[in-house]
């Protein structure tokens, strides 16, 4: 082109190069420079050491019950996080703001804390785990117990991306869809929910996202068997404390790609549902 | 379909959106309510369409109660000022929405769902845009195939809350014409909210004129515009020029003088002298009823108008197409045709 790159000419809001500029430096500096440094460590090993670290019976169970845990929780989160978020933001009833305000919570609270209050909670002497012990159902210390903890911790995510959505969403539409004959079950399955799809899913995959990645408030209620309760987080962390620094970095890429892959999914599915849901 | 509303009262609050309002729709009608935001027309509206509920009084659709059915079960088409698209449903699925949303067994085929929306879509005609969604459509297209979609359900009434309101003039003009033709083609009870009178005017069999959560009039666009009922109508339908009179003996005063004009029947007491702006004759000022002094002349041609301070005190401004009046000249005002309303009437 002849005048060069048309983002280089002049434009009204000033500043493109040097925010550029700044946001690349800042990229890489904070997340760039650290995951090359997972990389470069893992390729220390050759492929053969790698892939038997990777495909180790321990390494692959402790992804197995991140990934695996991690989803359940979303789904549970995206399911009640939808419907707190609804409640909220439909309906008056004595303390809501309090309640809104609660949701926060576990976005502050410290994660260790969190964990041991719920340990302590599900622990079979503990004041629910008491009660569902006669069930025969055990939490604590169990695959259960870290479902639980990532329930906690991902539900504010899926609340606070969904409540601005729903609170944009006219009335307009629910009444045109009532005056087209739609049952109340209609209105919600055929007009609310593809029109909050997008906000949802996003809740969805940052709820996921902070369950993989989640460690402090797990460790406390998960017993850490390997193979039963074992996180992959955690696993890195022993590798770590062994001094098998390769070893951690080989478990940490997995774990980097496999989020990446996930994320980088559900990120196309919410352009997907946005295309078709852009403002009318 | 008839609709017939009786007594019918609605307060938010402490403002009362409808005073005890009565009105008769006859079927195969297209009528407007007019007035200024706040006078209780889109109540009314949302009213008879079962999306608001009066505090007292009755709705009746054909004689049956309407009040006893929701809004799903009253079978009105409604199209909304901010049309209200469905935005995740391409066109054609929004104006199918309707009838995918039947019980099932009145639920037609997909073959029929199909024939009729692509009917309705010729009717609007925006057949080639089926696939498109809401978002690819300018504004007058959109309030198409809100009204498209309205229809689908084949409703026994049409309610339009301010259609056109969030269209710019030229749109606006071009689907207010195309409405009335469509009106006469379906035939189908339309009742249609405006605040612009040029609208209602234009497109009404008759309008119902409100102000204040109050009817203060309803008739032909002839009869609210020749005739107005009340001082309100008179003022809000057309341009006016209001001048503050008294009766007294049976006839009228402006600034201490009587003028020669008929009080026509208005009381004893303060009142306004209502004349349209083309029905002022202006002359030489011998012996017309008001005199004045021409301030100043602004426009051309058919536009030309006159700002006149009157004698003793009070200025007006009126069409002067025609007269060759220029600032400084004393001039005489005959109104030819003029309403005397009591103040408060």
């Amino acid at each position: 082109m002849k005048y060069g790159m048309p983002t280089l000419r002049p434009s009204v809001i000033p500043g493109f190069g040097i925010t550029l500029g700044l946001t690349l430096t800042w990229l890489a500096l904070i997340v760039l420079i650290p995951l090359s440094g997972l990389f470069i460590k893992t390729a220390e090993l050759s492929f053969d050491q790698f892939w038997a670290i990777v495909s180790s019976r321990r390494t692959l169970n402790a992804l197995k019950i991140s990934f695996g845990l991690s989803l359940a929780a979303a789904v549970i989160n995206l399911v009640f996080g939808a419907l707190v978020v609804w409640a909220l933001v439909r309906y008056e009833f004595p303390f809501k703001r309090l309640f809104d305000a609660l949701i926060d919570i576990p976005f502050a609270l410290p994660t260790a804390v969190a964990g041991i209050s719920l340990t302590t909670l599900f622990a079979e002497n503990g004041l629910l785990g008491a009660a569902l012990a006669p069930l025969g159902i055990k939490v604590a210390f169990t695959p259960l117990g870290i479902l639980v903890a990532l329930v906690f911790i991902g539900l504010p995510f899926v609340v606070r991306t969904v409540q601005p959505v729903l609170l944009d969403l006219e009335a307009e539409l629910e009444e045109a869809a009532a005056t087209l004959g739609a049952s109340r079950l209609q209105t919600i399955t055929r007009v609310i929910l593809p029109s909050i799809l997008p906000a949802l899913l996003t809740g969805f995959a940052l709820a996921f996202a902070r369950a993989v990645g989640e460690y402090g408030s797990v460790i406390f209620i998960a017993g850490n068997l390997p193979n039963v309760s074992e996180i992959a987080p955690l696993l890195i962390i022993i590798r770590l404390e062994e001094f098998k620094y390769a070893d951690a970095t080989a478990i940490a890429m997995v774990m980097l790609i496999a989020s990446f892959a996930i994320l980088f999914a559900v990120n196309r599915l919410q352009r997907w549902s946005e295309q078709r849901s852009r403002d009318a | 379909m008839k609709i017939d509303v009786s007594h019918v009262t609605k307060q938010f609050g402490s403002f009362a959106a409808l005073a005890g309002v009565d009105l008769e729709i006859k079927s195969g009608e297209l009528v407007a309510l007019l007035g200024p935001s706040g006078s209780g027309k889109t109540t009314l509206l949302r009213i008879i369409a079962g999306l608001e509920w009066p505090d007292e009084g009755q709705v009746f659709f054909d004689g049956t109660d309407a009040l006893a059915r929701s809004v799903r079960e009253r079978h009105v088409g409604f199209v909304f000022q901010h049309y209200a698209l469905f935005r995740h449903l391409t066109v054609f699925e929004n104006v199918a929405f309707g009838l995918r949303v039947k019980p099932r067994r009145r639920r037609p085929d997909e073959a029929k769902i199909r024939a009729k929306v692509h009917e309705l879509l010729d009717l609007v005609q925006l057949r080639p845009l089926a696939e498109r969604h809401p978002n690819q459509l300018s504004g007058g297209q959109r309030q198409r195939i809100a009204l498209a979609r309205a229809l689908a359900i084949e409703p026994s009434v049409l309610l339009l809350d301010e259609p056109f309101g969030a269209l710019d003039a030229k749109v606006r003009k071009e689907l207010r014409r195309w409405l009335r033709h469509l009106h006469e083609s379906i035939n189908v009870t339309s009742v249609f909210v405006t605040h612009d009178q040029e609208e209602a005017l234009e497109v009404a069999d008759r309008v119902v004129v409100m102000d204040k959560g109050r009817i203060e009039q309803v008739g032909t666009p002839e009869e609210v515009y020749e005739r107005p009922a009340t001082s309100f109508v008179h003022d809000f339908i057309g341009e006016s020029v209001v001048i503050p009179v008294s009766v007294a003996d049976g006839a009228l005063h402006f600034g201490g003088g009587r003028l020669a004009l008929d009080s026509q029947g208005v009381h004893t007491g303060d009142a306004r002298l209502f004349v349209r702006p083309a029905d002022i004759h202006v002359g030489p000022p011998d012996d017309a009823p008001l005199k004045g002094t021409v301030k100043r002349v602004h426009g051309i041609g058919s536009a030309r108008r006159l700002e006149i301070d009157l004698v003793p005190a009070y200025s007006i401004e009126i069409d002067a197409s025609g007269t060759g009046a220029t600032p400084g000249d004393l001039i005489g005002l005959t109104p030819n045709r003029y309403r005397v309303f009591a103040v408060g009437a």
